[in-house]
């Protein structure tokens, strides 16, 4: 196999391994600020691709890029509000429970709704067309996908680190008995970064429904990979979930590049199972008082 | 968040680990009493994974297949009654069809999609000497080596997907002399589907450039559309399953890739979901919606009034299983395996809704049909979400004997376990 063939795989697995990204981002926040597993995550991003389906013959899919993100990040505050707020003090069996009991009446409802069969939608017509990079050829959506995801951890890295909003999140995943000691009530933070993490899912549901299968059962697809990038970036550190991110959209891409294409589900649990072996913590894991 | 509680990683790991278990395991039924005047019937199909959307297509035909019968007086009067289940995967598909037939005492078992999980169905059901036949699993090995008395096939074999839209594909010239790369779904109805379609393209002259197994849980296709690319073929060949065929028509026509696409498995409802400019090629059924005959429109129009949209082909599967059992009961008077087994051997004709009727062949028990291949329509051509493609006219033609695109003795032979 040529060098630019190879080339080329690696630089679309890094691009795939944005996709995750958007789910894992979420999925690393809630776990850390609540210590709430949400197996729900990804029922939240086929909620997001659903309501794409919906908005789109009004709005167009500009319109749905806005409202299905927004639509998601109030569900996720009801959520949080009604439910998630009630675990976060209880044994993370209960939680577990909870976002699992959830991820199934969701992903039944879309059936009952929408029907099992998978529904259609293409790219919007101006977004369609590829790009060439040398002999590098890659589809113009995708560019425009990337841009976005780019565009949001950006955002939300400066929202945790140069923001006072960022300072107490990272205090309270830090040491949350501190920060009420402070006179500082984590309440109205939970909600907030429930609504932006389970935003970030309707975000991607969002941006993946023209070129996935929409299904109702599509959360769970991507569920899994998501859970791998939190494990192996390391719970409570931004970068380690970014460039666990890349790094399994890297081993997937390389795999198949490479013609080992029916083990690349596999290595990347066997990538996951060495970081665990070697750094139970992650690779950028940080010591947390309260899951020591 | 006290300091009372301790919650470590290790132990949500393993906690989300234990559940991620538990998931394949699904609620018990309630336990139903025995009535006389009641004939049961087992339906497992996958209903959730990747092959689930064609599943639920399989359930709301074989309701339909019941109402009727219902409406026309039941099974030697009796009412007929059907157990649906998800088979999962399988294992669960072994176990539920083991509960069906003994503690529900279902008369047959009718469904499935999965090739692996009709395997380890039949296997229970020809322990129990229960009736088993397969509306959706392609497998020539479920013809040939693993092939048990008690499982009929509904659902063609690869051989004759292969050889029905193989014609096609000579027609057009895709195949002497040309190069053809393929992607195949890692299970085991792709390795079959694999095997079968080597085998035709060698024959008649093809130049096997490459092939890539795709793991039956992947949505990305970008790397495997890197390297068709770089692959150039002259025919890029599909052998996905489910939602994998789904993602990447939608895919190929995201990166406008041109090479001439077509696949020797296929369902309708997955070209719907890629809908109307990414569906491309040509591709083989069993049975479309569009075919011209009585029966078809019927069936065509009952479906649509219930559901509010057209069968597709594992619809069809189903309903006709259901229909062919309901048929043979009635007629032998008797709803005991060994006899409709019997019955299905001696080679009796059935109305499939096509043009010429069908019926078992005797030494694989897999159903002869006609079958068609269609061609996707360019995107100025679509009228609706439905009518997305052309058809071939029935395969085998009007002259020849049904038998000329199954497997021959030669290329998939079957004994029966005594």
């Amino acid at each position: 196999m040529s060098t630019i063939l190879l080339a080329q795989q690696v630089l679309n697995g890094l691009l795939d391994g944005v996709y995750y990204l958007l789910i894992a981002l979420g999925l690393s926040l809630i776990f850390s600020l609540g210590g709430i597993v949400n197996l729900a995550h990804g029922a939240f991003y086929a909620i997001g691709a659903y309501l794409t389906l919906i908005v789109s013959p009004w709005l167009g899919f500009g319109g749905a890029f806005v409202v299905a993100p927004v639509v998601v990040a109030l569900l996720g505050v009801v959520i949080e509000r009604l439910l998630f707020r009630r675990f976060y003090r209880s044994d993370p069996i209960l939680s577990l429970l909870l976002t699992f009991g959830l991820a199934m009446v969701a992903e039944q409802g879309l059936r009952m709704i929408f029907g099992a069969p998978p529904l259609s939608y293409s790219i919007p017509q101006a977004l369609r067309g590829q790009v060439f990079i040398g002999s590098f050829i890659y589809s113009f959506y995708r560019v425009v996908l990337l841009g976005v995801a780019a565009a949001c951890i950006a955002g939300l890295w400066l929202l945790l680190q140069k923001t006072s909003f960022g300072r107490v999140v990272r205090a309270g995943v830090q040491n949350p008995d501190m920060v009420g000691a402070l006179g500082i009530s984590l309440q109205p933070y939970m909600s907030a970064v429930a609504a932006l993490g389970i935003g970030l899912a309707g975000l991607a549901g969002v941006l993946l429904a023209p070129i996935y299968s929409i299904h109702p059962a599509m959360g769970q697809e991507i569920i899994t990979p998501a859970f791998v990038v939190v494990v192996i970036g390391g719970l409570g550190s931004f970068w380690g979930v970014v460039f666990a991110a890349l790094l399994v959209g890297l081993v997937k891409g390389v795999m198949v590049g490479i013609g080992y294409s029916a083990a690349s589900t596999a290595a990347i649990y066997l990538l996951m199972l060495l970081v665990l072996l070697f750094r139970p913590r992650g690779l950028f894991g940080e010591r947390i008082t309260r899951f020591e | 968040m006290s300091q009372d509680n301790h919650v470590t990683r290790r132990a949500l790991l393993k906690t989300a680990g234990g559940l991620a278990l538990v998931s394949g395991l699904s609620a018990p039924a309630i336990l139903r009493a025995q009535t006389a005047d009641v004939i049961r019937i087992g339906h497992l199909t996958p209903r959730t994974g990747f092959l689930g959307p064609l599943g639920e297509y399989a359930v709301m035909a074989i309701d339909l297949a019941v109402e009727e019968i219902n409406a026309a007086g039941g099974m030697m009067g009796r009412k007929v009654e059907v157990l649906k289940e998800d088979s999962v995967n399988p294992q669960t598909a072994s176990t539920k069809a083991e509960r069906m037939i003994e503690r529900d005492k279902v008369a047959c078992i009718i469904g499935e999609i999965s090739s692996a999980s009709c395997l380890t169905i039949a296997q229970v059901a020809s322990r129990n000497k229960t009736l088993f036949i397969n509306t959706g699993g392609n497998s020539d090995a479920l013809r040939g080596k693993d092939c048990q008395r008690y499982m009929f096939h509904v659902e063609s074999q690869n051989s004759m997907y292969v050889k029905t839209v193989g014609r096609s594909f000579l027609r057009d010239g895709l195949v002497k002399g040309k190069k053809w790369y393929s992607l195949t779904a890692d299970y085991a109805f792709g390795h079959d589907l694999l095997k079968v379609s080597k085998r035709f393209m060698e024959a008649n002259g093809g130049q096997f450039a490459g092939d890539d197994l795709v793991p039956t849980d992947a949505t990305d296709f970008s790397a495997y559309l890197l390297k068709i690319r770089e692959a150039k073929p002259d025919l890029v060949v599909i052998n996905l399953a489910g939602n994998q065929i789904t993602n990447f028509l939608k895919q190929y026509a995201e990166f406008g890739l041109t090479f001439p696409v077509g696949g020797f498995g296929f369902d309708t409802a997955l070209a719907w979901a890629a809908g109307k400019g990414n569906f491309v090629g040509t591709w083989p059924v069993v049975w479309h919606h569009q075919i011209d005959t009585p029966g078809s429109k019927a069936f065509v129009a009952a479906f649509t009034k219930k559901y509010n949209k057209p069968p597709e082909n594992q619809a069809w599967g189903d309903y006709i299983a259901t229909k062919i059992v309901a048929a043979s009961v009635n007629e032998l008077k008797s709803a005991e395996s060994p006899k409709i087994i019997e019955h299905f051997e001696k080679g009796a004709k059935f109305d499939l809704l096509k043009t010429r009727q069908g019926y078992f062949r005797a030494s694989d028990h897999q159903l002869m049909h006609e079958m068609y291949a269609v061609t996707a329509l360019p995107a100025d051509k679509i009228k609706n979400q439905w009518d997305i493609f052309t058809s071939s006219p029935a395969v085998p033609g009007p002259e020849e004997p049904l038998e000329v695109i199954a497997a021959t003795k030669e290329e998939n032979s079957c004994t029966f376990p005594s």
